[in-house]
């Protein structure tokens, strides 16, 4: 978990940005309240994927809200939407982050790297792509562009982890197809291609 | 055999764009105009609905309409209904759904609408209802009295509710783990269990609780849904393309025709999307109503609920065993928690039995009892797997009272392929289960873990074995393969994707009959009006034995057509034509011939049964259409499976699994795991090993972690959540596991295969409840999941209570 965006400073940018609870537990902002326009600048630049886009986000929205529906990235997943699964797993500043915890706001200054952006310019797949092609790592695919992102940041931790290192560092990524083991196997056939 | 394409490794079509994100999965999509739509829910486990008042919210801005049951045509108990109309019988029932520009006015709008209840009294315990003045979980009843034959797993129950309370004495007997003598309303019998039990050395009886416990599917159910000229576009989430169209269609109060499924990818179904299902239907008519795109997301805490869950069950069994361990005489009594929707999968738990250990007698005795707990359906390997996990350390203690290992046991008792199974003995197409025993045995090396010292400080090794089955296939689906003037071979499929790569592996059996380049090879799917034929829906470990069938059968009438049409060109008979290299050509001179695409053009211009303008009467109409639409096109291969049959193709797994439980904290770490199956040709090696794990990491899931839990004073769930039902995680589960398969061809299936979807985790839960008794010398809970709470309390020497079988409250 990145240092600078624990679960207390979400927890924290939810009550400052939102004047009421609502019933709803299932969608994608932090809160359904209202407030009135103005409060907050809401056009801000985000830096994802190495390009700059000016985008609309409410106070309360997280960052997955904001991929998916407003940039149309809909490689980073909801699959819980509240912390517990990791099918939402994108980069801040080359560190796995739950982007359904994070609130939108908070990462203006980041650089936000989703499955989308992982692979070169030329379109050259990511090693860890590669890897998960080689080894059919995914089974039916939901919580795949999760566990990319989460190798791809531990890759960048620890470009040679064992397979142990590997283990724990994926394990805040949930797979209910249970394909873990082909999952780790793509981690090691990845760390060979990257050497 | 030596085959070009079968048994070996590829890269299935779908599996770049999942890890670059590019698959779209049914939320992805989004439409001109699209509103999105949220669900007000039952917020009580049983109650009657008395007034609905949305008049404040209909006049919100930005609220378009809401949908209730008066929207719908009526559905009697138990169907699962689209939405509740009198009465709602479990929290989370979609009550009625609401339209609007976005999801957070949608959920504001909700909170506008004042429904009154009356409330009624609840249960979560089958036995609660089934004992004398016990409630009720519908009006009508507690239990589903059968007015005709129990169908297959996907099929829903035909009969009416009504009430079947047991004396308090029989409940109770039951409750301690002894016979009890009650009404039954369904079961069945073979031989003579009297006679068998008296030839027995040794007899054993004990009870058993398992419990139920939600799907989980990692893809939430949308829906996304519009309607253009009648006809309705529907983005979904299922386990089928073509198997779903007609429920769907009929959900919708339109004919099949009029319905275009579009589901490119799955995230996870496990029997739940099967067939259509109920927020379908609410979907579907709302956007009719509103004459607008509508999507319904459902978020991870409906899913919960309407994401369905497996069965419980409660039960007793009697084995008995002579001749050193054969097993003569099963005596069985399982009282099912249907839920409020009644799957009940007896049946199948005891034809796991029937299936493993080949009892000469076999009796079982079934009710089902209606609960106001989260609903239920079939669940990979429904009945088999949860009696899996039961069995296997009670026959674990059968063996040690014979004075037998435990493989030997197993291997002692298991099918082959002159076998019988189920009620009526009937055949299976072949089985090598011993073949994978011996084979698991020397892979995991059962003999050095067996004998190696258990206790390690504060910590004890168990060591386990199990076993799972499944049907693993049908019959009489069909297959349909073009050939376009270019030559491109286009392989359509109706089996849905969720992510076996089973869709993929089957293809290639067309790439196979028609010795053809993979590369020259596209799957058409996705779509069902990119004309699909009539398929199986993915479930049931089946698609491998039914779709290579379907495949082959479609792909050898394209063979006997380009043999037609070049005998037609160059003369003489179609037997003496050969296929090679992509050319139909004279086996006596091979430079008379022609490629297969130039071959299809002819077909074009011969039109009729060449070209897909006439087809076999047999066929299913949704392959008619299908192939009504390709007509012309190019060379229309299209058939039946009607190849040879005989019963059931077995799909068998033997798991091996070494555990080490922290007397300390009742933690318990999977040290190692092998599971071997008895499956024919393994026709895709890494598909195969991805359902042999990823079935290992269920079963751990069950034999340790996910269960349903009520609060039995209010109705509530305790355990909403991923991490409360805990699914594993990669560290609850071994860094690497094993496996292979006995590997002898199915002489049923033209490309040797059998699944094994499902028994992949029966035979790991069965391993784990095997090496938990173990490492606990022989201890039987009696109850899966074994969590960490009743591991320390049977260290600590602490009882379960006065009521041992209680199921849903712990």
């Amino acid at each position: 978990m990145n240092p600078q965006l624990t679960r207390r400073h979400f927890i924290k940018g939810v009550i400052f940005s939102a004047s009421a609870a609502a019933s709803g537990a299932g969608y994608y902002i932090a809160s359904a309240a209202s407030r009135s326009p103005g409060a907050v600048e809401r056009l801000i630049s985000l830096n994802v994927n190495g390009r700059v886009r000016r985008v609309d986000v409410l106070p309360q929205e997280t960052l997955a809200h904001t991929l998916r529906y407003r940039l149309n990235l809909t490689g980073t997943k909801l699959a819980c939407n509240r912390g517990e699964c990791g099918a939402c797993t994108v980069m801040l500043d080359d560190i796995a982050n739950y982007s359904c915890s994070v609130l939108t706001h908070q990462v203006k200054d980041r650089a936000v790297i989703t499955v989308e952006g992982l692979r070169a310019e030329d379109g050259t797949l990511h090693p860890v792509q590669q890897a998960f092609i080689e080894e059919l790592s995914p089974q039916c695919g939901f919580c795949t562009p999760g566990q990319v992102v989460a190798a791809a940041a531990l890759l960048r931790a620890n470009p040679n982890p064992t397979r142990e290192e590997a283990r724990q560092g994926l394990s805040g990524n949930l797979c209910r197809c249970g394909a873990y083991d082909h999952y780790l196997n793509g981690v090691m056939r990845a760390a060979e291609l990257m050497a | 055999m030596t085959f070009m394409h079968i048994g070996k490794d590829f890269t299935p079509p779908d599996v770049e764009g999942k890890v670059t994100g590019d698959a779209k999965y049914a939320e992805d999509f989004r439409r001109e105009g699209m509103v999105f739509a949220r669900l007000l829910t039952s917020p009580m486990p049983s109650g009657r609905i008395v007034s609905i008042d949305a008049s404040a919210a209909l006049r919100m801005d930005g609220v378009l309409g809401i949908i209730t049951a008066d929207d719908l045509p009526p559905s009697a108990p138990p169907a699962n209904p689209m939405l509740a109309s009198e009465y709602v019988t479990y929290i989370g029932q979609p009550i009625l759904a609401v339209a609007a520009i976005s999801e957070h006015v949608a959920e504001n709008a909700l909170e506008q609408i004042k429904v009154q209840f009356e409330r009624r009294d609840f249960v979560v315990d089958p036995l609660d209802s089934l004992i004398e003045g016990g409630p009720d979980a519908y009006p009508e009843g507690n239990a589903m009295v059968l007015t005709a034959p129990e169908g297959d797993e996907n099929t829903a129950l035909v009969g009416r509710i009504q009430p079947v309370k047991w004396p308090a004495a029989e409940v109770e007997k039951l409750r301690m783990g002894k016979e009890p003598n009650g009404k039954f309303t369904a079961g069945w019998e073979y031989g003579d269990l009297d006679a068998q039990f008296a030839q027995c050395d040794v007899i054993v009886e004990e009870s058993f609780v398992t419990a139920g416990y939600p799907h989980q599917c990692m893809e939430p159910r949308t829906s996304m849904v519009y309607w253009e000229n009648g006809k309705c576009y529907f983005h979904a989430s299922t386990q089928s393309q073509s198997s779903v169209n007609n429920g769907l269609a009929a959900m919708l109060g339109i004919g099949p025709e009029n319905l275009c499924l579009i589901n490119e990818n799955t995230g996870g179904g496990f029997g739940s999307k099967g067939t259509s299902y109920p927020s379908m239907g609410i979907a579907g008519n709302l956007s009719r109503l509103l004459n607008r795109p509508v999507q319904l997301r459902i978020t991870r805490e409906e899913e919960f609920y309407i994401g369905v869950g497996r069965p419980g069950m409660q039960g007793w069994i009697k084995i008995g065993v002579k001749d050193g361990g054969k097993v003569a005489a099963v005596d069985l009594v399982i009282v099912s928690d249907g839920g409020p929707t009644g799957q009940n999968s007896a049946s199948s738990s005891a034809g796991h039995i029937s299936v493993l250990y080949q009892p000469d007698a076999m009796r079982l005795r079934n009710i089902p009892i209606f609960t106001n707990t989260a609903p239920r359906g079939a669940q990979r390997g429904p009945g088999q797997n949860e009696m899996a996990a039961a069995l296997a350390p009670i026959m674990d203690k059968v063996a040690k009272q014979v004075g037998i290992d435990r493989v030997a046991f197993r291997k002692m008792n298991a099918a082959n392929s002159d076998s019988g199974i189920y009620e009526d003995q009937s055949p299976v197409t072949s089985a090598f289960m011993a073949e994978a025993i011996e084979k698991g045995a020397q892979m995991f090396d059962w003999q050095a873990k067996i004998s190696q010292p258990r206790r390690r400080g504060n910590k004890v090794i168990g060591i386990g074995v199990g076993q799972g089955y499944h049907g693993a296939g049908g019959y009489g689906y069909d297959g349909l393969v073009r050939i376009a003037p270019s030559g491109r071979v286009y392989i359509h499929s109706g089996v849905g994707n969720l992510g076996t790569y089973s869709f993929a592996a089957t293809s290639r059996a067309v790439a196979e009959v028609l010795q053809c380049s993979w590369d020259n090879c596209e799957i058409v799917r996705a779509r069902t009006d990119s004309h699909l034929p009539h398929s199986s829906t993915q479930g049931g470990s089946n698609t491998i034995f039914t779709h290579s069938r379907t495949n082959y059968v479609a792909a050898m009438d394209v063979v006997t057509k380009l043999k037609e049409i070049a005998a037609a060109e160059f003369g003489g008979a179609v037997d003496d034509y050969s296929i090679g290299e992509e050319r139909v050509f004279l086996t006596s001179d091979p430079a008379k011939g022609m490629s297969y695409g130039a071959a299809a053009q002819k077909a074009i211009e011969l039109g009729g049964r060449y070209s897909g303008g006439e087809y076999p009467d047999d066929i299913d109409p949704i392959t008619q259409r299908a192939v009504a639409g390709l007509a012309g096109t190019g060379l229309i291969g299209v058939a039946k499976d009607n190849l040879p049959r005989k019963g059931t193709p077995p799909g068998e797994i033997v798991g091996f699994v070494e555990i080490e439980i922290d007397l300390d904290t009742g933690k318990i770490a999977v040290l190692d795991y092998v599971a071997v199956a008895d499956c024919g040709t393994v026709m895709h090696p890494k598909g195969f090993s991805q359902q042999m794990n990823g079935g290992g990491v269920w079963g751990i899931g069950m034999a340790a972690y996910e269960r349903h839990v009520y609060d039995p004073q209010n109705g509530l769930p305790a355990n909403v959540g991923l991490y409360q039902s805990k699914l594993p995680t990669m560290l609850d589960v071994p860094a690497t596991m094993a496996n292979a398969a006995a590997d002898i061809p199915d002489p049923f299936n033209p490309m040797g295969g059998r699944g094994i979807g499902e028994p992949s985790q029966g035979c790991a839960v069965a391993a784990m409840t095997s090496a938990i008794a173990d490492a606990l010398e022989g201890h039987l809970f009696n109850r899966v999941p074994v969590t960490a709470d009743m591991i320390l309390n049977h260290v600590a020497q602490n009882d379960f209570g006065p009521r041992p079988l209680k199921l849903n409250t712990f």
